[in-house]
């Protein structure tokens, strides 16, 4: 048991190697969305005359009334508070999951109070019914 | 140098493998949601139609490419290559055996997670520069959504790393090897971080019944409204592929990886799990309804979110006094 988390302890750091292993996978992937986009390019057709009609924004037929660009009620921002929060605590709880064996009842304990504080936040949104979607 | 020349030569494998599985499984879903809907589906193209994926490619290939006058041309540009690179740039720490991986990285769930959640950015970027009422509204919903259901993802996907003491995938699977899936035991930590992870994927690929940011009933595309050819195809490729790789990170988490049980190990079974699962998406895809925004939202933070929570602190409690 104790095997997996020394050989955690001593992986436990990003390597160049890796990094740069990484780097090479993602140039495959650009290089297979450019590919498809210069032949896209090549090999579509083109019209002999343009129109403004065509290039028009698209509202089901109806002419344009206005400008998507306003403001307008982003329905969600206590849930965009409320993901920040889970987010941290996310990546707080994150690096005691690997030493969650070695660390015992102290980790538990320290984790534990951590989340329950968190949780009574939650317990008022839900009382307050700010997680719901109006 | 020989970790770059590495992370080329398998990704170029891997991702060639990907792109093949992705147009087919295109051919899969057609035919299993015409079997369901008492249809043949794609007969035409090649025997029983299997050609026609390729055919699709052509077709989307010689498509006019309009961008609308309003619209932000960079951006607009922008955004269907950056969504491609996201969705398969999650394979790069996926191990497909202990040897098939461009980089087992040693933060590989938290690499794993981070792009994945990064992949509603340019969904997000489409909505915005497409200056389309449609459009906006799609990536708002894209946006809340994958906000949401981040958290619950995250930590079922913690239930496997506290389990297995590494946030390295391969680890993580060699730890199922040596032990048992964590979807066979502790089955009560494992069966439910599975379907909470499953059910919070989906929602981060936008897939029914949670693909309210493209509801084509009100939205009409969503995000992809303005798209013509092979940008909008892009965005569809994007979507099948993060599903696929998103199969096969679950199948590493919770099914055993490459791990073939009684069986002799290899790369057939992590591939025979991920292709199962990915069927079993598109399963409940042709069977579910769309769920409503509300519900949606009720479903993250009232259910999944406390559950998932248990879920890790129950993993704690386990792994300290019992394994």
């Amino acid at each position: 048991m104790i095997r997996w988390h020394s050989e955690g302890l001593q992986e436990g750091r990003f390597t160049v190697s890796q990094g740069l292993a990484l780097v090479g996978f993602l140039l495959v992937s650009a290089a297979v969305a450019a590919s498809l986009l210069v032949g896209a390019r090549l090999l579509r057709v083109r019209a002999r005359s343009s129109s403004r009609l065509k290039r028009e924004t698209y509202e089901c037929g109806e002419t344009p009334n206005a400008p998507a660009w306003v403001q307008f009620h982003a329905r969600y921002y206590v849930v965009a508070l409320f993901f920040v929060l889970f987010d941290i605590e996310a990546a707080l709880v994150l690096p005691w999951g690997i030493i969650t064996r070695e660390m015992g009842k102290g980790g538990l304990w320290a984790v534990g109070s951590f989340v329950g504080v968190l949780m009574l936040g939650w317990v008022w949104g839900i009382r307050k019914g700010t997680l719901e979607w109006v | 140098m020989s970790g770059f020349v590495h992370g080329l030569s398998y990704g170029a494998v891997i991702v060639t493998v990907l792109m093949t599985v992705t147009a087919f499984s295109l051919w899969f879903e057609r035919k299993l949601a015409a079997r369901m809907q008492s249809r043949l589906g794609p007969t035409l193209v090649g025997p029983a139609g299997i050609l026609q994926p390729i055919a699709d490619v052509l077709k989307l290939l010689q498509k006019e490419d309009i961008v609308p006058l309003k619209a932000d041309a960079v951006l607009f540009n922008l955004a269907p290559p950056v969504a491609v690179v996201c969705a398969i740039g999650v394979a790069a720490a996926v191990p497909f055996s202990p040897t098939v991986v461009a980089a087992d990285l040693d933060v590989g769930v938290l690499y794993v997670l981070a792009i994945g959640a990064v992949t509603v950015l340019p969904v997000f970027t489409a909505g915005w520069a497409s200056n389309n009422k449609l459009a906006l509204l799609g990536g708002m919903r894209a946006v809340a959504q994958s906000v949401s259901y981040e958290v619950p993802l995250v930590l079922a996907a913690l239930v496997p790393v506290i389990l297995a003491g590494s946030m390295r995938i391969g680890a993580i699977v060699q730890f199922q090897s040596d032990h048992h899936w964590f979807v066979a035991w502790p089955f009560f930590l494992g069966i439910p971080a599975f379907v909470i992870f499953v059910l919070a994927m989906l929602a981060e690929a936008n897939r029914i019944p949670f693909d309210i940011p493209e509801a084509e009933s009100e939205l009409v595309a969503g995000v992809t409204t303005e798209y013509t050819g092979m940008k909008f195809a892009l965005f569809y490729m994007a979507e099948y592929v993060h599903t696929l790789v998103a199969s096969a990170v679950a199948s590493a988490l919770f099914l055993g990886g490459w791990d073939g049980g009684p069986f002799r190990p290899g790369l057939h079974w992590m591939v025979l799990k991920t292709l199962f699962l990915f069927a079993g998406l598109y399963w409940i895809r042709w069977t579910l309804l769309r769920f409503r925004s509300d519900q949606l939202m009720r479903l993250c933070w009232r259910y999944l979110v406390p559950s998932s929570i248990a879920l890790v602190a129950t993993a704690g409690v386990w792994v300290v006094f019992v394994g």
